[in-house]
């Protein structure tokens, strides 16, 4: 098991976080920690997901939340956390 | 736990002030696969590289997305080709032979280059050196993802000069043949002075014979990264330039560990050696002029800039060197000049001549980089260049090189196109005053008097 940063980036409308948080439930991912801001406009949310490959791949779950995000207007990536902790943490 | 303001930090960092893993670099050994007959080396050569480097281009693409930061090149270094080829390869053509082995290697693995067609002739030159020099232009021309480097001269053991001239005479040679593509053969080789054994960036990567089978190493880079971070404390005094410029390289050299240890890992292959450097792009915000203005300067060039590039290049190392178990190759600030388009710029509106490009060479990370000059320039005016710029490396202790390109039939003025990562040459002039009779002495030039350190 890994943790992976989902990040949601994009104009802010209703429902951006249930839309996310339903995916990530109906694929048994876990979060561990939500936080949400609004930078120049934009709606910007950050996840921490406990992220297992029990079901489906990487590849397929960052894709299918890449096809989720356009759907909604919104920009989502996932990554896994070690870029961040890496650069950020000594 | 990581907040959201340093998720962002570093996203925004690889999203719009192009911070990159510039290369992650498989260096093999060849050695084991030296044998006289030259068709079985070549089938040996492509054996092994095929089999190492497999994986090489799959898995940089699945780390690149499991992090979702850019891996722009995947590539193969090994071990100096004169050395391999020297008891199978009697002519040019043999030499030939082997170099288009690895380019059929490099494309059947999917790298975009291959480096270590290679001469380490510092102090002189063998039968075979002689040889593999003499067939670069060959080489260059007929193949498309080989890159060639030789190494000239180092602080240890002094300057081969008659290397430096026949190379002269090569680079002319090689620009010739490769003319309908405004001399690109010359943008794939390089000339050193204290050339490192693990160098990941080309064209000069070749596989040392001081290092082990296979290994991994991995280029960083990030100019716009720091351009950005010195924007935020315009006006501030030194101290707090370099500390910025500290801990942005620090960042950027971490990501690069991480990439080398996760390639390491799924490629079963020892990581080598982090090479910390600012290579620029010829995208907009992606080069080390625009930090230089940032840094207080109207231009790359102008008075100022050889003091402004030391302390960069000296705070990337600082910071970087902490973010990394071990750093090697060629480690600080590349000036390349068609790579970057601030340094295009400064040539082109007369800011920047190729005298300062010598000096500034001093204390960057290499030398005289993507550099284009009249193709009429004399062969022996070119060995003259080249033994300068070794000069500087060999009295100072540090690796200097050279990879210029006399473009044919084009002049001052004009600029050479090449395309992608390599940009766009603006054509620079060239003193017209003559060192014909002193390149064309034989021999060597000692080693400096600090050599000696026994």
């Amino acid at each position: 098991m890994k943790k992976v940063i989902i990040t949601v980036v994009g104009k802010d409308s209703i429902g951006i976080i249930a839309k996310v948080c339903t995916y990530l439930a109906e694929n048994k991912l876990n979060i561990l920690d939500i936080s949400q801001t609004i930078v120049d406009g934009y709606f910007n949310m950050m996840m921490i997901v406990n992220f297992h490959a029990e079901e489906k791949e990487f590849d397929t779950v960052s894709s299918e939340l890449e096809d989720l995000g356009q759907g909604i207007g919104c920009v989502i990536r996932m990554q896994r956390e070690d870029i961040f902790s890496q650069m950020h943490r000594i | 736990m990581i907040n959201i303001n340093e998720v962002r930090e570093t996203n925004r960092m690889i999203e719009k002030e192009n911070l990159d893993v510039r290369t992650i670099t498989m260096g093999i050994s060849l050695l084991d696969c030296v044998c006289n007959d030259l068709g079985l080396l070549c089938e040996n050569i492509y054996h092994k590289i095929t089999e190492k480097a497999g994986n090489l281009v799959r898995t940089g693409e699945e780390i690149s997305k499991e992090y979702g930061i850019p891996i722009v090149n995947k590539r193969i270094s090994v071990t100096p080709v004169s050395l391999v080829g020297a008891s199978a390869c009697k002519t040019e053509g043999d030499f030939v032979k082997i170099a288009e082995a690895l380019d059929r290697a490099a494309k059947k693995v999917g790298v975009n280059f291959i480096g270590g067609y290679t001469a380490l002739v510092s102090k002189k030159m063998t039968t075979a050196d002689e040889t593999l020099i003499r067939s670069i232009p060959s080489a260059l021309s007929e193949t498309e993802r080989v890159c060639s480097s030789v190494n000239v001269g180092s602080t240890k053991t002094g300057m081969d000069m008659d290397a430096v001239l026949l190379l002269g005479k090569m680079i002319k040679r090689t620009a010739e043949r490769t003319k309908d593509m405004d001399s690109f053969g010359c943008a794939k080789l390089v000339i050193f002075c204290n050339a490192p054994d693990d160098n990941p960036f080309m064209a000069g990567a070749f596989h040392g014979v001081t290092e082990g089978d296979a290994v991994i190493h991995v280029g960083v880079s990030g100019p716009g990264v720091v351009k950005t971070a010195l924007e935020k404390v315009r006006g501030a005094d030194f101290e707090t330039v370099c500390e910025t410029i500290k801990k942005t390289a620090f960042k950027i050299t971490r990501i690069g560990q991480l990439v080398a240890n996760q390639a390491s890992e799924r490629l079963g292959i020892p990581f080598g050696i982090i090479d910390l450097s600012l290579a620029p792009t010829p995208a907009v915000g992606d080069s080390i002029a625009e930090i230089f203005r940032e840094l207080g300067l109207e231009c790359a060039g102008a008075p100022g800039t050889t003091a402004a590039l030391a302390l960069l290049n000296d705070q990337v190392k600082k910071g970087g060197v902490m973010a990394s178990s071990y750093v090697g190759g060629l480690s600080g600030a590349f000036i390349p000049v068609s790579e970057d388009q601030g340094m295009i710029d400064a040539v082109e509106t007369g800011a920047l001549s190729l005298e300062k490009l010598e000096a500034m060479t001093c204390v960057c990370s290499v030398g005289l980089d993507m550099v284009a000059i009249p193709g009429e320039t004399k062969e022996t005016t070119i060995a003259g260049i080249l033994a300068d710029e070794m000069a500087i490396g060999m009295v100072n202790q540090k690796t200097t090189a050279v990879r210029i390109i006399p473009v044919i039939g084009k002049g001052v003025g004009e600029s050479a196109e090449f395309g992608g990562l390599f940009g766009r040459a603006p054509i620079m002039p060239v003193s017209r005053f003559s060192c014909d009779d002193f390149v064309s002495r034989t021999g060597r030039i000692p080693a400096p008097i600090h050599s000696f350190k026994n």
